[in-house]
């Protein structure tokens, strides 16, 4: 593996990561979007409330290191992708702005109109911010963004592949969500919480088991070496995510949510790795190499080492907070 | 006027929109950025007093503060997301041929962003559910990840003020050591004037909150020991601080003479130069300026004869805006002066057993060191990066080299405003509420949605 590969999957790597952790994050969005009233609804909220509360913001920084790692490895692609795809990413940033903010809001709002307002902002910018870096991925794998330079503000990201890219991000994130949340209500003993999530979650998995398959037909037309990729070396994860997430589906249908969550984080690891393999060697599809986008050799040494350091001091203690957040019994309050 | 309209024609359409873009986000969110570098620190303090010295008042205000931190370093961590796109969105003629040049430090930061991220979770997680004194501990990665963190961003500022780790050969950038850049000389006294400046502006503030309670009557030990923990560190930083400008600008008269004659508003070499107190740039005049003979030359290179060098031998397309970067400067030194004599004249009054929290007026200026503080902290930033100018790195890349051809920034503009300005209202309102309900005896601050609590929630 060439030094220019190291670093780009270890970028690819925080993609993935981002794509599961923050990815679940956003997806609670929906359920909390459709939770109902202000009282149907305080159950689902406080579950998601205490779920996503201590790690949002520990799994939001995997977006910071994506954009770090991308910047200071492959600098000219960085530059010419952000310049045209300055409009989703910026839909894509007021998302996450508002969905901070109104997240750490609610939980503190005096009154539950108040709550009820940031709720609703918290759950809509969780469910666009998905949708924006999803077309933002179609757009570099359907090789519309040029190596220098700006291409089309508009068609750049508003095309079918982009479009598929956004609803599978959101798809994926709302079925990841739903597992965990799932298996959270049932871990904690709230089975008339779980029943309804199952549900829910089952149709949202369904649909984008559907969604991930029926985007390779447009995706054969307007992005060929993208689909080239994906029906010949990423062949393999396809097929592993297609049966992880029907497997996913089975095991939640029949209650058995623990091990649901397992398989669901398979296969949207598959989908997303399946992109990343799918689209090698190419950093912009079609336009720049990995290889030739890469930027000073001692620079990528450097990474690497940011890499082996985080590898030290972040999993670790992010490895804790997991355990310590997500399998204490929440407290009563 | 004039020079405005010719510097409109030539420049990229978003140059002057992405600017001002840059400024409201980056002036925003490095009040929030303060306290993620200087707040934990504090209430590492209080919270160690709750412990180890079974101080109850300590340990509640430091569950109290803990939650505002839950609340500003949320809002925090996304505005600092915008400054990270807003590399690429704003100047892809920076981050394109520069990017593996500076990139590392910022690397280096989001390791930092990351330990605190987590470590955040885990404290605010933990009250109640982890042995105490390992609670307690989580602070102290919060704390130290706070400090590298921002060491990191400062090399990056540094390295353009003082560019470093790269060469240009045919106009491209060769021969990269992002080490150089992460560790350039330049870095350390920069991040040391920041690093001060966070506890003044965070100990100011949080000082200023509890001293704006003993205005109203509120004079509890709750109050006393709020005000006191953070006055502490303020007044380190304080004192410190003019110390640790006057070296950081000593360094100036060298490495970016434009800087500092724009700083002492010196239009022409002086020997020796004076020392200019206020005053503006008027149709090539100054006017409106107290000149003190001789203290320029002292103060700005530590000699009684060596000159400000003078805006007359550089290029007129090498100048800095004059007057903004002058009036700035001068704000910051001298409020940063104000706060350094208010400080030893309140410790001074308390040698002398008198207790300034009694009189009025004391407490009305602990209520106002806090915004002074932040004006100083933003003066000082507004000096120090438009006094770069016209570079973003500093006699190699100009800035509008590095700005998009966009002209639609200004829309952006106009709706990061609107943003910044909801998220305000928004912090102010939800904070208040939480200090109004804790006054009101409310503790816990349970979620609206926790169901039991649905009948206790007011309506107020």
């Amino acid at each position: 593996m060439t030094l220019e590969v190291a670093v780009a999957a270890a970028l690819f790597i925080g993609i993935v990561v981002y794509a599961l952790f923050g990815g679940a994050d956003f997806g609670s969005g929906f359920y909390d979007l459709t939770a109902g009233s202000a009282r149907r609804g305080a159950e689902l909220r406080t579950l998601i409330d205490h779920s996503i509360g201590p790690v949002w913001e520990a799994n939001h920084v995997w977006l910071i290191y994506v954009l770090v790692m991308w910047w200071t490895g492959f600098p000219e692609s960085f530059a010419s992708a952000m310049n045209t795809l300055i409009l989703p990413l910026l839909l894509a940033l007021l998302g996450i702005v508002l969905r901070g903010a109104a997240f750490a809001f609610r939980k503190f709002a005096p009154t539950i109109g108040q709550a009820a307002l940031y709720g609703a902002i918290f759950a809509g910018s969780s469910l666009i911010t998905p949708f924006f870096l999803g077309t933002v991925a179609g757009a570099i794998a359907s090789g519309r963004v040029p190596a220098e330079g700006r291409g089309d503000l508009w068609s750049s990201w508003l095309n079918p592949t982009s479009i598929f890219g956004g609803i599978i991000a959101v798809g994926t994130c709302a079925f990841l969500a739903g597992v965990f949340l799932t298996a959270d209500a049932d871990r904690t003993y709230r089975p008339g919480l779980a029943t309804s999530l199952r549900i829910r979650t089952l149709g949202v998995g369904a649909f984008t088991g559907v969604m991930v398959f029926a985007a390779l037909i447009p995706i054969m037309r307007d992005a060929p070496t993208l689909a080239d990729g994906l029906t010949g070396r990423a062949a393999p994860l396809i097929v592993v995510s297609g049966l992880t997430g029907a497997a996913t589906l089975v095991l939640v249908a029949i209650r058995r949510y623990r091990p649901a969550r397992v398989t669901a984080v398979v296969a949207v690891a598959s989908v997303i790795s399946g992109w990343g393999i799918g689209q090698y060697p190419w950093m912009l599809v079609d336009e720049v190499t990995i290889a030739d986008a890469a930027g000073a050799d001692a620079t990528l040494v450097g990474l690497l080492v940011v890499v082996a350091l985080a590898g030290l001091l972040v999993l670790p203690p992010l490895v804790y907070l997991f355990r310590f957040t997500q399998t204490e019994e929440p407290a009563s309050h | 006027m004039h020079a405005i309209q010719v510097l409109a024609a030539e420049d990229p359409a978003g140059l002057l929109a992405a600017r001002q873009q840059m400024a409201l986000s980056l002036g925003w969110h490095i009040i929030l950025a303060a306290f993620g570098v200087a707040w934990p620190a504090m209430i590492l303090v209080m919270h160690w007093r709750g412990v180890y010295r079974n101080d109850d008042v300590a340990l509640n205000l430091a569950k109290r503060w803990a939650k505002v931190a839950a609340v500003l370093f949320a809002i925090g961590a996304v505005s600092g997301t915008v400054l990270s796109f807003e590399m690429g969105l704003l100047w892809p003629g920076l981050m394109g041929p520069y990017g593996d040049v500076l990139g590392l430090p910022f690397a280096f930061e989001g390791l930092s962003f990351f330990v605190e991220a987590i470590f955040l979770g885990l404290y605010l997680y933990g009250w109640g559910r982890m042995p105490p004194k390992r609670h307690l501990l989580m602070l102290v990665p919060m704390a130290l990840a706070g400090i590298v963190g921002s060491y990191c961003v400062i090399a990056v500022n540094a390295w353009m003020n003082i560019p470093v780790g790269f060469r240009i050969e045919d106009g491209q950038v060769v021969d990269v050591q992002p080490w150089a850049v992460l560790f350039n000389p330049a870095a350390v006294l920069q991040f040391a004037h920041m690093w001060v400046a966070a506890y003044m502006v965070v100990g100011f503030i949080v000082a200023g909150v509890y001293a704006a309670g003993m205005l109203r009557g509120r004079r509890d030990r709750h109050h006393r020991l709020g005000f006191t923990v953070p006055f502490v560190f303020a007044t380190v930083g304080a004192l410190v601080q003019p110390f640790i400008g006057h070296i950081l600008g000593l360094r100036i008269a060298e490495v970016q003479p434009a800087k500092l004659a724009a700083f002492e508003l010196a239009l022409e070499t002086e020997k020796p130069s004076p020392l200019r107190l206020g005053g503006l740039l008027i149709d090539g005049e100054v006017r409106y300026a107290i000149d003190i003979p001789r203290l320029g030359s002292l103060i700005a290179r530590n000699s009684f004869t060596e000159p400000v060098q003078g805006l007359e031998t550089i290029p007129v397309a090498d100048r800095p805006p004059i007057n903004i970067t002058h009036l700035a400067f001068q704000s910051m030194v001298g409020i940063g002066t104000l706060l350094f004599l208010a400080v030893l004249l309140f410790w001074f009054a308390r040698w002398r057993r008198r207790d300034l929290l009694d009189n009025r007026w004391a407490l009305r200026a602990a209520v106002a060191a806090g915004p002074l503080a932040v004006i100083a902290m933003e003066a000082g930033w507004i000096a120090t990066e438009v006094g770069r100018q016209p570079w973003v790195v500093y006699d190699y890349l100009r800035t509008p080299d590095a700005a998009s051809d966009n002209p639609q920034i200004w829309i952006l503009l106009m709706a990061t405003f609107v943003l910044y300005t909801g998220l305000t209202i928004g912090a102010v309102v939800v904070l208040r509420s939480m200090a109004r309900r804790w006054r009101a005896g409310e503790e816990d601050l349970p979620s609206p949605y926790g169901p039991q609590d649905q009948g206790s929630v007011t309506t107020s």
